[in-house]
C-alpha cells in the first residue's frame, strides 16, 4: 500500500470499490431492466446509493478534486433516479389503469365534461335550428364533412348514404383506421388546445355540435331523422363521448393555468395536466373502438332497431364503467 | 446558494433535494441541447416513415392485401407519432434516443417519481408545440391559391409558433408540454470516474519543494482551472500555464525538468494546501480571496 499523502486521497481509496459496484450495477439496470438483477443485487443498491450519497456530502466538504465530485453527483443522480423512480411493470401498471386510474380521473373531470356536453349541445341545437330556418346555412356549418349529403341531394340519394351497403371497392378496415386515426388526432388536438386558456378547445366543440346539428335539421326535413340518429349514435355515443372528455380534459388545464388559486400556475398546471393525462389515453381508446363501429358495425348493420340498441349498450357500458360508485382500490 | 456555485454552471443548476437530505444539483438542458435532440428524434420519425412506405411499396403487394397495407401504414404512422416519444420516456433511462445521445433525461420537477401520467402528458402536449404549427406552415404553402387561406394559416403560424418558442421565454427551459407534466429535462450526468492527479503527481513530488507562500498562491478556482489543464494534457496550455506559475511564485525551473512535472507536483501541493484549510473550515475561492 502506498501512502497516501491527503485525507481526500485516503477517503477515495476506502470508498472507491463501493462506487464501482453501485455504477456497475446501474449500468446493468440502465441497459436491460430492474428484472436482470439478483435479489441480492436488488438490496444492495439503496445501501450503496445513502452510502454514495454521504460520499457525495464527505467530497463537497473535504475535496478540491473537481472531476471526483462530479462522479460522484452523477453516481448519486442516477441512483436516486433508480431507487425512487417508478418500477412497476407494465403489466402491473396496465391493470391498474384500467381498474382503478382510468375511470377515476374521468369521474375527476365531471364538472368540466357537462360544460363540454353543454357547449356541444348547445351548438348542435343552434346548427338545427338555423339549418331549420334556412337550408342556406348548412353549406357554411356542415362545409366539406358533407359527402354529397346536402340540401341540393334528393331524399331518396339521402336515404342512400345511410342504409346502402357500401360499395365493394371500400375496405372497411382502412375505412375504419382512417377513422380511427383522424379521430384521434382530434381528440388529442381538443386536449392540447385547452392549454390556450380553453377557447380553441370550446371552439372545435362548438364546431362540431353545429355541422352535427345542420346535418340532423337536413335529414329531418326528409323524415329521415330517425334514420340518420341511429346512423350517427351507434358509433358516435362513443365517439362524441371521447371528444367530450377530450375537451374536458383541454378545459381543465386552460383553466388551472388561467386561474391556478392559491398554488403557483405552474404547479396548477402540473397537477391538472397529471390529473387528466389518463383520461386523454383513454380517449384514444375509446376512439379505437368507436373507429372499429363505425369503420364495420355501421357498414354491415343496417336496421334501426339493431342500431339503437348498440348505441344504447355502449352509452350504458360507458356510463355505468366511469361513474358507478366502487368501492376504493386499496393503494 | 452556496459560494462553490461559480463559473458557467451556476445558472443551469437547480436543487433537487433527496429525502436523505442531500442537493443532488441538477444541471437544465439547455435550449440547444433539447432543440439537437428534437431534431435527432424527428429524424429518425421521418426515416421510419420514409422506411415503412418504402418497405410497403417495394413488397408489390397484391390488390387483394392492398387494404391490409394501408391498415398498417395508417396505424403505424400514429403509433409512430403518439407513442415513439412515450415509450422511450417510460423506460429505465426517461429518454428518446435523441436525448439520450446529447446526454439528456426527463424529471419530475418535484423529484419524485416520473409517473407514467407526466410522460403522456408532456408528449400528448407536443400536438400543439410541434404538430400544429406545421398544419399551418404546409397549409399556407398549399394554400397559395387562395390569399384568404393564406392570411389565416400566416395568423395560425404565428400564433402557434408561440408555443413552439415557449422554452425560450422561461429559465427552466420548459416546453408547454413540461409545463403541464410538471417535468423538466436535466442533463443526464454519465461521468466515468478518472483517476486522481496526485496519484500521477507522486512520482514527481519528492524533486519540487514549494514554499508555503508558494503554495498557497492562488484559491480554488484556480485550481479547477488547473485540474482541467491536467487532463487535457494538451502540450501548449500546459507551457503557458506552467511559465504563468513559475512567473507568479518566482520559480526557476531546474534543468530537465518538464511541464507537465512541474504541474503535477504544483497541483498537489496546492490542493494539499487548500485541502487541509477546507478541514479548519476556510473556503478560498480564488487568488484574490485573501480571507
Amino acid at each position: 500500500m502506498k501512502d497516501l499523502q491527503l485525507k481526500s486521497q485516503r477517503f477515495r481509496a476506502e470508498r472507491e470499490a463501493d462506487w464501482r459496484r453501485l455504477e456497475g450495477l446501474l449500468a446493468k439496470v440502465e441497459h436491460r431492466s430492474a428484472s436482470s438483477l439478483t435479489d441480492e443485487e436488488l438490496l444492495a443498491i439503496p445501501v450503496l446509493y445513502r452510502s454514495a450519497l454521504s460520499s457525495l456530502s464527505v467530497a463537497r466538504a473535504t475535496s478540491l478534486d473537481h472531476s471526483l465530485v462530479d462522479y460522484l453527483e452523477g453516481l448519486a443522480t442516477r441512483a436516486y433516479f433508480f431507487v425512487y423512480g417508478a418500477r412497476a411493470g407494465l403489466r402491473q401498471r396496465i391493470t391498474r389503469f384500467f381498474s382503478a386510474t382510468w375511470p377515476a380521473a374521468v369521474r375527476g373531470l365531471w364538472r368540466e365534461t357537462l360544460a363540454a356536453a353543454a357547449i356541444f349541445v348547445v351548438a348542435a341545437a343552434l346548427g338545427f335550428w338555423l339549418v331549420w330556418q334556412d337550408s342556406g346555412w348548412y353549406a357554411s356549418l356542415v362545409g366539406e364533412m358533407a359527402g354529397g349529403r346536402d340540401p341540393a341531394a334528393t331524399t331518396a340519394a339521402l336515404r342512400q348514404t345511410i342504409y346502402e351497403p357500401p360499395p365493394q371497392s371500400i375496405d372497411l378496415t382502412v375505412f375504419a383506421s382512417y377513422l380511427f386515426t383522424h379521430n384521434a388526432q382530434i381528440a388529442l388536438t381538443a386536449f392540447a388546445l385547452g392549454f390556450a386558456f380553453c377557447a380553441p378547445t370550446a371552439f372545435l366543440l362548438a364546431q362540431n355540435g353545429l355541422s352535427l346539428g345542420a346535418m340532423m335539421a337536413l335529414f329531418v326535413t326528409r323524415d329521415l331523422g330517425v334514420g340518420f340518429a341511429g346512423w350517427i349514435l351507434i358509433h358516435g355515443v362513443t365517439e362524441i363521448f371521447a371528444i367530450l372528455l377530450g375537451g374536458a380534459a383541454g378545459f381543465r388545464i386552460g383553466w388551472r393555468v388561467a386561474f391556478p388559486g392559491d398554488r403557483s400556475r405552474l404547479d396548477a398546471a402540473a397537477e391538472a395536466g397529471r390529473a387528466v393525462a389518463p383520461v386523454v389515453a383513454g380517449v384514444v381508446l375509446m376512439l379505437v373502438f368507436a373507429g372499429l363501429l363505425e369503420g364495420f358495425g355501421r357498414q354491415l348493420i343496417r336496421d334501426d332497431w339493431a342500431r339503437y340498441a348498440i348505441a344504447g349498450a355502449t352509452l350504458v357500458i360507458w356510463l355505468g364503467y366511469f361513474y358507478l360508485p366502487r368501492r376504493q382500490a386499496s393503494a | 446558494m452556496s459560494a462553490v456555485d461559480t463559473g458557467p454552471d451556476a445558472k443551469s443548476q437547480r436543487e433537487l433535494i433527496t429525502p436523505e437530505g442531500v442537493d443532488l444539483r441538477l444541471r437544465i438542458g439547455s435550449a440547444g441541447e433539447r432543440a439537437a435532440a428534437f431534431i435527432v428524434d424527428m429524424s429518425i420519425l421521418a426515416a421510419s416513415l420514409i422506411a415503412l412506405t418504402i418497405a410497403i411499396g417495394l413488397s408489390g403487394v397484391a390488390a387483394e392485401l392492398r387494404g391490409i397495407v394501408a391498415v398498417i401504414w395508417l396505424l403505424g404512422a400514429f403509433a409512430l407519432r403518439n407513442f415513439y416519444f412515450i415509450l422511450f420516456e417510460l423506460g429505465p433511462r426517461a429518454a428518446t434516443p435523441g436525448k439520450r445521445l446529447l446526454g439528456l433525461r426527463v424529471v419530475a420537477r418535484d423529484g419524485g417519481r416520473l409517473t407514467s401520467e407526466a410522460v403522456f402528458a408532456r408528449n400528448a402536449m407536443r400536438e400543439i408545440e410541434v404538430f400544429l404549427p406545421l398544419t399551418f406552415l404546409l397549409g399556407s404553402t398549399i394554400a397559395g391559391i387562395d390569399p384568404v387561406g393564406g392570411w389565416v394559416a400566416l395568423l395560425g403560424l404565428a400564433w402557434t409558433g408561440g408555443f413552439l418558442l415557449f422554452p425560450l421565454f422561461n429559465r427552466d427551459r420548459l416546453r408547454v408540454g413540461d409545463f403541464v407534466a410538471g417535468t423538466w429535462v436535466v442533463k443526464s450526468p454519465r461521468e466515468r470516474l478518472s483517476i486522481d492527479l496526485l496519484d500521477a503527481a507522486e512520482a514527481a513530488r519528492e524533486r519540487f519543494a514549494f514554499t508555503p507562500d508558494q503554495a498557497g498562491a492562488y484559491g480554488i478556482k484556480e485550481l479547477h482551472v488547473l485540474e482541467d489543464v491536467l487532463r487535457r494534457r494538451d502540450p501548449k496550455t500546459m507551457a503557458a500555464v506552467a511559465e504563468r506559475i513559475r512567473g507568479k511564485i518566482g520559480w526557476r525551473a531546474a534543468t530537465g525538468e518538464t511541464d507537465g512535472d512541474f504541474l503535477a507536483a504544483y497541483y498537489a501541493a496546492l490542493r494539499a494546501r487548500l485541502e487541509s484549510q477546507l478541514l479548519f473550515g476556510r473556503r478560498r475561492k480564488d487568488k484574490f480571496d485573501k480571507g
